[in-house]
């Protein structure tokens, strides 16, 4: 039951990114064709309502569900994984016009070709995996 | 009723979107999508023999659950709450598309020319999705994060690290977009 509550959220994920076509490779390649002002506006305004949010969070030192105080956790320095990984990332999201969750929504829509994406994201994180070490970071 | 069945505003979207984040971060928890790919490896337990699948992913098993509930969400959508008006984008970009031999969206969220069923019979079309994919996967790890983690929850953090990756991202999709896929089909 402790599970329900990240399930329901899970699924207005779905919906929310299903309905804003945010997990159409259409809407992916006309962002990157700069035709459109919609990704834009959903990215933006994600981010508006995220520091409003953040800014209350840490102002008012809010407790989480647990009664435990929030703490956003910094990202680890890097300058070459950042860059780079970003850069390789940004290829694959324009390619496919799907970024991580988005392939899971399409395959629950029903895409099975979607699933060859999946099974290539499984295989680029193993061998990132694996030769991690030899990266520069 | 266009509302709900057509295409939700920008607007809307994004607001729930970061309310999404800032739930799961109320419930102890972060928005981050690609560490479910991690997961998943590790769950075929080739932690034994590679360090990095070595970790506690059964602590991350509320993101897969957070997953599952996005594929019901997405199948729901698609088949409950979807009418023929969804996904009208710029015709300027209908006429760019042409020229790639990739056909206009008529209501569908994917193009048949990549995702269609066909594309199983067709080796280039196999290795572009599976490349791409393979691009995401890799990427994002070697990122640490993907949309959800930098460009969201990062930003939203005032977090530095994240707009690099962000930049990076974008500069990736703008070659891809404007070099790489013009020469792909």
């Amino acid at each position: 039951m402790r599970y329900i509550k990240f399930l329901l959220v899970g699924f207005v994920f779905g919906i929310v990114l299903t309905k804003a076509e945010a997990v159409s490779w259409y809407r992916i390649y006309e962002m990157f064709q700069f035709d459109s002002f919609h990704m834009y506006g959903i990215i933006g305004v994600a981010v508006m309502t995220g520091v409003i949010g953040v800014q209350i969070i840490k102002r008012k030192q809010l407790k989480d569900i647990n009664g435990a105080t929030i703490i956003i956790p910094d990202k680890e320095k890097g300058t070459f994984r950042y860059w780079i990984g970003g850069l390789i990332f940004g290829l694959g999201w324009a390619m496919v016009g799907a970024c991580p969750g988005p392939i899971f929504i399409l395959l629950g829509t029903g895409f099975m070709s979607v699933g060859l994406v999946l099974i290539g994201a499984l295989l680029g994180t193993f061998i990132y995996g694996c030769i991690k070490d030899y990266l520069p970071h | 009723m266009d509302v709900i069945m057509g295409t939700w505003h920008w607007s809307i979207s994004g607001f729930l979107i970061g309310m999404v984040m800032l739930l799961l971060i109320y419930f102890g928890k972060g928005f981050g999508m690609s560490s479910n790919l991690r997961s998943l490896c590790s769950m075929t337990g080739v932690g034994k023999k590679i360090a990095f699948f070595d970790w506690d992913w059964k602590s991350q098993r509320w993101n897969l659950v957070v997953v599952l509930g996005a594929m019901m969400g997405g199948f729901v959508a698609k088949n409950y709450l979807s009418n023929d008006t969804i996904v009208q984008i710029n015709p300027v970009t209908i006429e760019k598309l042409e020229k790639l031999h990739i056909e206009a969206p008529q209501a569908k969220l994917l193009p048949d020319a990549m995702f269609g069923n066909t594309v199983f019979t067709e080796p280039k079309m196999l290795l572009v999705l599976i490349l791409g994919g393979f691009l995401i996967g890799f990427g994002s790890r070697y990122a640490g994060g993907c949309t959800s983690g930098h460009a969201i929850t990062g930003l939203s953090a005032f977090q530095g690290q994240s707009l690099k990756a962000v930049i990076g991202f974008f500069v990736g999709g703008l070659l891809m977009a404007h070099f790489i896929l013009p020469l792909l089909f």
